[in-house]
């Protein structure tokens, strides 16, 4: 497996403070990668780099081997922990939206028979989810696992070839965690994706992921704490899991899908 | 129980807020009473009956000289005026308020000059505006815009701004571009809040367009109210200040309205 994703000598600091130093990660397609560490250990600002939020003040990251531009875009879905989905679109619409601005770049909506693909389209992803049933609802009227089930949806129908989770499930009930453990895994098995996840929960980022990476500083400071920065301390990789991965094939990105059009050809 | 938890029930609330307006027209009316015993020619508080013969001349005797009813012709003179001064304030605070919020270049290129523009008082503005507009219609609807715009457009650049970041990041992932983000994030969220700045500039634009007809103007409520003044004619004062707080009641009501009927997920518990 050739890498998908590749940092290489990534520091972020602001000013004085450095929060992430030499930070070097190769993270092979298919993969589940769950970032744990302390508050403050830089897992957030390792995600915004890689989602294009903000650049990385050294170093080079890639995707796919292109350099990665430092913006958001849509080859890098995500799921935050709050505020991921449009409180004034509908579950529907919601989920339509990113099919919208792609084939729509003026009105960013669409009409016609363009309109009923998108829907259906949006409607199967829906059902996968399992908010099948709520299409007509509007975010403030669903629970937050259905808020982050939206989210998930949002994201995955714009095939991206990779899925940053920042924290997703760490507003949820214990009972609603588990249902969306289940669901998340069972999204990555279905749809080869690849996912990169920061957590709080060691459980979860073990339960999870099939690589867990502990971010923290190497060297501390007493004086002057900010001084150094942190990165991945330990780097696990969990083999059990991605042996049992179902084969190359049924995947969500565009790549695959792709091949898998070709093989029907 | 707590006062904090006395919640009266539908009925009970109509009653209790019916109360104090009943006692403030019941001591008016015992206090002009009261004037007309000593004085039965007194005019500066008439008897409903003097406030009915006062506004029915108005209301149905067309003026000699313009052939109109003036009560009609003042309400619509004004109520165009307002409509069209808020119309224009609405849109520009949409427009700007838009952009200023959304794209941080424009913002630092525009928001000084709307805070300054905001910071002056208006009626200050108004010798320039009849010197350069003349004493027309334009001054007066220009006087309203600049009055109320300002607060609205800052009103809603600050609401389009303080939406959440992982909102406008979302989008981006999902392929929009700033004009897409414009129209389909911040565009509707921003609505319900600008129906809200409309209703409460609808209290500064009437002070605006009252202040522009009581200085330069042939026709209005506001010219008809200063005008009588010099008579002392409250008969036809109280009910023109009445009938402009009735309109702005109904103008506030209907907003509410439009605001509930077409962004019903911005009001979260009417779904």
């Amino acid at each position: 497996m050739n890498a998908l994703l590749s940092l290489r000598d990534v520091w972020v600091e602001y000013g004085e403070k450095v929060v992430l130093e030499r930070v070097n990660l190769d993270v092979a397609a298919h993969s589940f990668v769950s970032v744990v560490g302390p508050s403050g250990a830089g897992k957030s600002s390792l995600l915004r780099v890689i989602l294009g939020q903000e650049r990385p003040s050294r170093g080079s990251i890639h995707l796919d081997d292109a350099p990665l531009a430092p913006e958001c875009g849509p080859d890098r879905g995500v799921v935050f922990q709050r505020y991921s989905v449009f409180p004034h679109l509908s579950v529907l619409r919601n989920t339509m939206l990113g099919l919208e601005c792609t084939q729509a770049p003026f009105s960013a909506r669409l009409f016609g028979s363009a309109r009923k693909a998108a829907r259906d389209e949006a409607v199967a992803m829906l059902e996968a989810v399992g908010l099948g049933h709520s299409l007509d609802l509007y975010p403030a009227q669903m629970s937050g696992g259905m808020q982050q089930r939206l989210a998930i949806a949002q994201a995955l129908i714009k095939r991206p070839r990779i899925l940053l989770l920042d924290e997703p499930f760490g507003a949820l009930d214990p009972g609603i965690r588990s249902d969306m453990h289940t669901l998340i895994t069972k999204l990555w098995k279905d749809y080869q994706l690849t996912i990169i996840m920061v957590t709080h929960d060691i459980r979860e980022a073990f339960s999870l992921g099939t690589r867990v990476l502990a971010f923290d500083k190497r060297r501390h400071d007493p004086h002057a704490p900010h001084r150094f920065g942190a990165t991945a301390v330990y780097d696990l990789t969990l083999d059990k899991k991605t042996q049992q991965l179902p084969p190359d094939n049924g995947g969500i990105t565009l790549d695959t899908i792709r091949n898998t059009m070709e093989d029907v050809a | 129980m707590r006062w904090v938890n006395r919640q009266p029930r539908r009925g009970d609330r109509l009653l209790l807020g019916a109360l104090p307006i009943l006692l403030l027209v019941v001591l008016y009316l015992f206090l002009a009473a009261q004037r007309h015993a000593l004085n039965p020619a007194d005019k500066i508080l008439p008897l409903p009956s003097a406030m009915a013969s006062g506004l029915s001349a108005l209301l149905f005797t067309p003026d000699p000289l313009s052939g109109q009813l003036v009560f009609w012709s003042d309400t619509l003179a004004s109520l165009q005026r307002l409509g069209i001064g808020l119309g224009i304030s609405t849109l520009v605070a949409l427009i700007v308020g838009l952009v200023l919020g959304v794209l941080p270049p424009v913002r630092a290129t525009l928001g000084p000059l709307v805070t300054g523009i905001a910071v002056i008082p208006p009626i200050a503005l108004l010798p320039i505006l009849f010197i350069a507009l003349g004493l027309g219609e334009t001054a007066k609807i220009a006087l309203i815009v600049i009055g109320i715009s300002p607060v609205m457009v800052r009103d809603i650049a600050a609401h389009v701004g303080a939406l959440p970041r992982e909102q406008i990041i979302k989008a981006q992932t999902l392929g929009a571009n700033s004009w897409q983000i414009m129209i389909r994030i911040a565009l509707p969220q921003a609505m319900p809040r600008l129906l809200q700045a409309v209703r409460l500039s609808l209290g500064p634009a009437w002070v605006f367009l009252i202040s522009a007809e009581a200085i330069a103007s042939d026709i209005g409520l506001g010219y008809r109210i200063f005008l009588v003044r010099r008579y002392l004619s409250m008969d036809v004062i109280i009910p023109y200040v009445a009938w402009i707080a009735l309109l702005a009641i109904v103008m506030d009501l209907a907003l509410t309205y439009l605001s509930e009927r077409f962004f019903p997920w911005a009001h979260g518990a009417n779904h």
